[in-house]
């Protein structure tokens, strides 16, 4: 379905010269922003890579947002009520994504105790330590060594 | 004729792959040597049918014979040679043919090279192979086929994708396919140790060079596609945790947790069920990755044309390859206990803790790119999961693996001696503690994380060395007993110590040239001049030139430092008139340790063009670093143990199968 | 506990294969377009805006005007094909008396004008968004796309793409009836 006018074409740049805010404070941020928003027209790029127009006009938009005083969160809300979580390249923590966050953690765990237990059954197969011989033993075993040297 | 040749090619070879996958496994089953000795012969002329098929379509690249559909669609008389050839794998078909290639490759090898193989285990392995082969060529036959014609036939062909008419690019597949389809000789090997019911020491030694091959083939494809996105994509970047991205790193995990597992399992004869378990979930990532490529679940730049009837077809073989793997195993699996103990202070414990982190960032990577289609699939919404997510969470993961790598090597076998280990790293510590301090004080944003990166390079890499002089016995032994040593030195030993010294390298290219980036945008005017990093950039304006299927718009940069001259830089905007595209080509002057990186942009109109410079310090050192894993690698192979192998049981030999330290 | 433990792979890889199963027919007989994103604004009122009219055409485009019945909300550019695909259709929306306003994305007045001298003029007020910001604020990012109001001024369902008969009549009329009825 010819639906969205992907102009990615080619890749090619991505912020142009006249995008860049002069106080350089609010342009690191516009920057930190813009890495997280995703380009809803590109595949898997964030507005900060990409060239699409509407990348850029969504750069321009954080620029401005961020020159009225808004906090980063909140230019990041302004944009994400317009395109939903998708916008998001790092997806919010809510009921639908909870066991996503929690995976990295959790499989450590599982993988942790599933390697303690393996180790625990399997010491229980073999004993500890091997008992020294007794004394009577080595006896034992250095008549049998000397009668094969002899 | 050639197509009409490749394609009946194909099908012989596709007869060719059910008779090898069933005679020689029932052979196998009734003790019948005839039968068990059909296998070899079998892989070789299943080998030279689909080789012939290839060389058809290859053939007809050259040829820019468009009465075939897929040269059509893919090809143009202008094209340069090399890209005619390249385009043979640039699309889904070809590149279903170049798979099937080299798993028909790895066949022969194995009938050919595996004579020291037990006869039941090598038909074994080459059935299983055998069965593989013929899921891919049924796919390839019945839905993707290379060779279909168009009548009439157009006189001209689209063309490539200009992006993929790129050196690096254009390798970059093979070398992915040498992985991926390598690991399917650790699965075959898996799936006849299993049905053998014998998995040993001898067994992991056989395997170690397939999966060598294919680790380390995945590793060279993975660096020459991340390589190719930093100089083709125009904005240094290297890695995007893109989907498809994601698909070649995650058996790329599985492989390295493979590798030191089965190191294991041939020195202490324990971890087999794991072993096993790992050969088969590595080849499995391989066919997911097919799979979320080539049946369009997934939108990706990455992906192939789309089309979920090949998507249906694609699930049946990873339905029944992994999960048939997966069922014998669970059912074979009790017969897989004993082996050695360790301490848990060991070289072993450390090889555990090695995959215990392996597999979870492999999980965690599996479930962040499949967790918005399984969303999506369950209706419950949309989202990204995009880069922050997986920095966030891969690489803390990795922290402790880097940290424990020097431990590890330092430990001996059964029980080792944690403080011992410390006391000889000593060097590696002071280092790394040196470095991190170093870095902190001249970094102006006094960057905590980077300094500790920095810091973990210095560990691993004076840890690595510090482990290679220790086996040369330098400064134990006297200077003639040190040449001997060093000339000497196992290759294997010396490989792993050249991977773990690579590791090192790349954390401190990633880490400095993602932190210490420095970036100039702007408009220039002809004969204005950029100061960035200690080079002085003149822009000298822009000239039209001609390539053999391209006009460009070439700028020219003259790099100085100071009064010396250095280079004269020409990025170009080249526009592609058959394809009907465009592409932006970087100019990159690279001294191997950092490079300045210049994209020429847009004309302003008013004689002014805008200028993209990047000074990128140390980020050759994330591809020198991978090629030095790669040929870590290679060093590896080359281990003299493992082409005498081990020996049938019923023989003795002296020095072959003698466990030696590492 | 170590046989059942190394059942989990199996049964996961066959949980994962059923939901791949599973996604492949809702792309391929299901009809479903994975790439389309579900609107962020649906059941929720029209952005405040006050657009101007195309230069050379009197009447623009405000959020006002959305609020006085159902209406189709029709976002386009002279410079987009699919909108030229789907042009017709509206035309023929139009003429069977269904309300439909413009929102012009990007354009240059004399391309517009032409665009609409040549296919026909559905609408009955455009406004020309040639910053494209109004467009952001309805959650824009393919073209075209359209917008079903109700006469609250609050958006109902968004359409991304051409419309097509099919589009028209299995979802857009089933819903403005079912409005109506309210």
């Amino acid at each position: 379905m010819l639906i969205l006018f992907l102009l990615f074409a080619s890749p090619t740049l991505a912020i142009q010269p006249d995008e860049i805010l002069q106080d350089n404070g609010l342009e690191q941020r516009a920057r930190v922003i813009s890495k997280e928003l995703r380009c809803l027209v590109c595949q898997n790029q964030s507005i900060d890579d990409s060239d699409a127009p509407l990348a850029r006009d969504l750069r321009l938009l954080v620029r401005e947002r961020l020159q009225t005083g808004e906090k980063n969160e909140e230019v990041i809300a302004f944009i994400v009520d317009r395109y939903g979580d998708f916008v998001l390249l790092r997806p919010p923590v809510k009921a639908s994504t909870i066991a996503l966050w929690i995976s990295p953690l959790a499989l450590l765990l599982l993988g942790f105790f599933l390697l303690l237990t393996w180790f625990r059954k399997h010491r229980k197969n073999v004993p500890d330590e091997i008992k020294p011989l007794s004394d009577q033993e080595i006896t034992k075993l250095k008549a049998v060594i000397n009668r094969e040297d002899g | 004729m050639t197509p009409e040749i490749g394609h009946y090619a194909v099908a012989l070879a596709f007869v060719l792959s059910i008779a090898q996958g069933a005679i020689p496994l029932w052979g196998a089953h009734r003790n019948n040597s005839l039968l068990m000795n059909f296998a070899a012969p079998a892989a070789r002329f299943q080998f030279i049918f689909v080789l012939l098929a290839f060389v058809c379509l290859v053939v007809s690249f050259i040829e820019s014979d468009f009465s075939v559909a897929l040269v059509a669609q893919n090809s143009h008389t202008l094209k340069p040679l090399i890209y005619k050839i390249s385009g043979v794998w640039g699309n889904h078909e070809g590149s279903m043919l170049l798979w099937i290639l080299i798993l028909a490759f790895f066949g022969v090898l194995v009938g050919e090279l595996g004579t020291n193989l037990p006869s039941s285990l090598r038909a074994r392995v080459l059935s299983v192979q055998g069965l593989i082969g013929a899921g891919f060529i049924a796919f390839l036959l019945f839905t993707s086929n290379p060779f279909l014609r168009l009548d009439p036939s157009p006189v001209q062909g689209s063309g490539l994708n200009p992006l993929l008419q790129d050196p690096g690019l254009a390798f970059h597949p093979p070398f992915l396919y040498l992985g991926y389809v390598g690991f399917s000789m650790a699965f075959s090997f898996a799936i006849a140790a299993l049905i053998e019911g014998r998995v040993d020491p001898a067994w992991a030694r056989w395997v170690r060079p397939w999966t060598l091959v294919a680790w380390t083939s995945l590793t060279i494809g993975i660096a020459l596609g991340s390589w190719w996105a930093y100089y083709e994509l125009g904005w240094g970047g290297w890695w995007f945790w893109d989907p498809v991205e994601n698909a070649s790193f995650l058996p790329w995990l599985l492989g390295t947790a493979l590798l030191h597992s089965a190191l294991v399992l041939e020195k202490r004869d324990t971890l087999k069920s794991w072993t096993i378990l790992l050969s088969i979930l590595a080849f499995g990532a391989s066919l997911l990755g097919t799979f979320l490529v080539r049946s369009g679940v997934l939108t990706s730049v990455h992906t192939f044309a789309t089309d979920p009837e090949r998507g249906v077809f694609i699930l049946l073989l990873f339905v029944i390859v992994l999960g048939g793997g997966l069922l014998l195993y669970s059912l074979r699996a009790r017969s897989l206990q004993g082996g050695g103990l360790f301490a848990p202070v060991s070289r072993e414990a450390a090889l555990v803790l090695n995959n215990l982190f392996l597999a979870t960032a492999f999980a965690v990577v599996l479930v962040g790119t499949l967790y918005p289609l399984v969303l999506d699939a369950l209706d419950a919404g949309k989202v990204s999961v995009g880069a922050p997510f997986f920095n966030a969470t891969f690489v803390p993961l990795m922290i402790p693996l880097l940290i424990a790598c020097p431990l590890g090597a330092k430990m001996a076998w059964k029980r080792g001696d944690l403080r011992g280990a410390l006391a000889r790293l000593k060097a590696a510590f002071a280092s790394a503690i040196i470095v991190l301090a170093v870095a902190l004080f001249l970094d102006d944003d006094r960057s905590i994380l980077a300094a500790c990166a920095l810091g973990i390079a210095a560990w691993l890499m004076v840890g690595a060395s510090l482990d290679f002089l220790e086996k040369i016995g330098v400064s134990r032994r006297s200077t003639g007993e040190v040449y001997r040593r060093l000339v000497n030195v196992p290759r294997s030993f010396l490989g792993a110590t050249t991977a773990h010294f690579a590791l090192g390298v790349m954390v401190a290219g990633i880490t400095v040239s993602s932190v210490w980036q420095i970036e100039r945008i702007q408009i220039m005017q002809p004969g204005e001049k950029i100061e960035i990093a200690g080079y002085n950039v003149i822009f000298d304006g822009t000239r039209q030139i001609n390539g053999p299927n391209y006009s460009a718009l070439q700028g020219s940069f003259s790099v100085y430092r100071g009064q010396d001259a250095i280079t004269i830089l020409l990025p170009e905007k080249r526009s592609y008139p058959a394809e009907n595209s465009t592409t932006t080509e970087a100019a990159i002057h690279t001294n191997f340790y950092s490079d300045l990186y210049v994209v020429l942009g847009d004309a302003d109109g008013k004689g002014g063009w805008a200028t993209r410079i990047y000074f990128n310090p140390l980020v050759p050192w994330i591809w020198a670093g991978a090629i030095m894993m790669a040929l870590g690698g290679m060093l590896s192979l080359t281990d003299r143990r493992l082409r005498i192998g081990a020996p049938k049981r019923s023989l003795v030999h002296s020095n072959a199968a003698l466990p030696q330290d590492r | 506990m170590v046989a059942r433990v190394t059942f989990l792979p199996l049964v996961l890889v066959v949980a994962v294969s059923v939901l791949f199963g599973i996604y492949l027919w809702q792309i391929g007989p299901g009809g479903k377009d994975i790439s389309t994103l579900p609107s962020a604004m649906i059941d929720k009122p029209v952005p405040d805006f006050d657009l101007p009219p195309i230069q050379g055409r009197p009447l623009g485009l405000g959020s006002k005007d959305l609020k006085s019945g159902l209406s189709l909300v029709n976002v386009w550019a002279s410079w987009c094909p699919p909108c030229r695909i789907e042009h017709p259709y509206l035309m023929d929306l139009a003429n069977s008396g269904m309300v439909i306003y413009g929102i012009n994305y990007r354009d240059k007045p004399e391309d517009a004008l032409r665009f609409l001298a040549n296919l026909g003029d559905p609408y009955e007020r455009v406004g020309a968004d040639t910053t494209g910001r109004v467009s952001i604020d309805w959650g824009i990012y393919g073209y075209p796309e359209t917008f079903l109001v109700d006469q609250t001024g609050r958006i109902r369902y968004r359409h991304v793409g051409p419309l097509s008969p099919q589009i028209i009549d299995t979802i857009l009329r089933p819903l403005m009836k079912k409005i109506a009825e309210k």
